[in-house]
């Protein structure tokens, strides 16, 4: 139980934070991706959080995996691609544009809070240690 | 003498020592804002002060814990008895129950609250040294 732990706590949540921008960029770049490494569409990713001990106490936050989005893949038709189908249809990637900019949004103001809440902890740290000064 | 200093400063320590417990909490909270089926937690503070005061241990059962990463028992820390779930009256549906507004505004008046406790724990300090000193 100290100040210090708040450290802990708010840093893991920034690492969590930031491994779901990363997602979030990643699959923005890649909404148009027809063909990915293995021949298939983009998939979108999601990053799932889960709550875990902080040592000395507290509860942080730890990314558990990576998953890709259940969602269907987007079919466009275009029969003039080379990669459509016979119906015409080519794959898409199931990213949804409006989806990643609310998580985008949303993960940068949690970023933010947890900033406040380190700086906050480092000036109260500071305080204490200037106690009988 | 010394002992003196202590009482002095025992009421002013332990209040100290649980504003660090809950800042401790709602980082916490905030941090788990987007964890799904987060519970948020909080102390009500004149509980946990009266009961450390006290000498109340509320549940002294410690857990043996094999891994750094295992929930600590919470009576192993002395203002863990007093924690308890925020009652949310707007739940997410992924079973979150942070609200952000309220872990903020709580999160900065109990920062405040330490600064002031800070304060009189350095006035009280410097009462001491003028009494001490050598006019």
């Amino acid at each position: 139980m100290s100040l210090s732990n708040i450290f802990a706590i708010a840093g893991s949540a920034l690492t969590a934070q930031s491994a779901r921008l990363n997602a979030v960029a990643s699959n923005l770049a890649n909404a148009d991706s027809i063909t990915g490494a293995d021949g298939q569409p983009y998939r979108a990713k999601q990053v799932v959080f889960k709550a875990t001990a902080v040592e000395g106490g507290g509860v942080g936050v730890r990314v558990t995996g990576v998953v890709d989005s259940a969602a269907p893949l987007r079919m466009m038709y275009e029969p003039s691609n080379p990669a459509a189908n016979e119906q015409g249809y080519v794959a898409m990637p199931n990213v949804n544009v409006v989806d990643e900019m609310v998580n985008m949004i949303s993960a940068s103001r949690s970023y933010q809070n947890n900033v406040e809440v380190m700086n906050t902890a480092k000036s109260l740290m500071q305080k204490t240690l200037a106690i009988g000064q | 003498m010394t002992d003196r200093i202590d009482a002095l400063l025992q009421v002013k320590r332990t209040a100290l020592n649980a504003r660090v417990y809950r800042q401790e909490l709602l980082a916490s909270n905030i941090a788990n804002a987007d964890t799904p089926n987060y519970k948020a937690r909080d102390i009500d503070f004149k509980d946990a002060l009266e009961g450390a005061l006290a000498g109340r241990t509320e549940g002294s059962l410690n857990l043996a814990r094999t891994s750094a990463r295992h929930l600590g028992s919470e009576s192993s820390q002395a203002f863990g008895g007093a924690a308890k779930y925020r009652t949310e009256f707007q739940p997410n549906v992924d079973g979150n129950t942070v609200n952000m507004d309220v872990e903020r505004a709580a999160f900065a008046d109990n920062a405040i609250q330490m600064e002031a406790m800070l304060t009189f724990i350095r006035g009280d300090l410097s009462t001491l040294q003028m009494a001490m000193a050598s006019q």
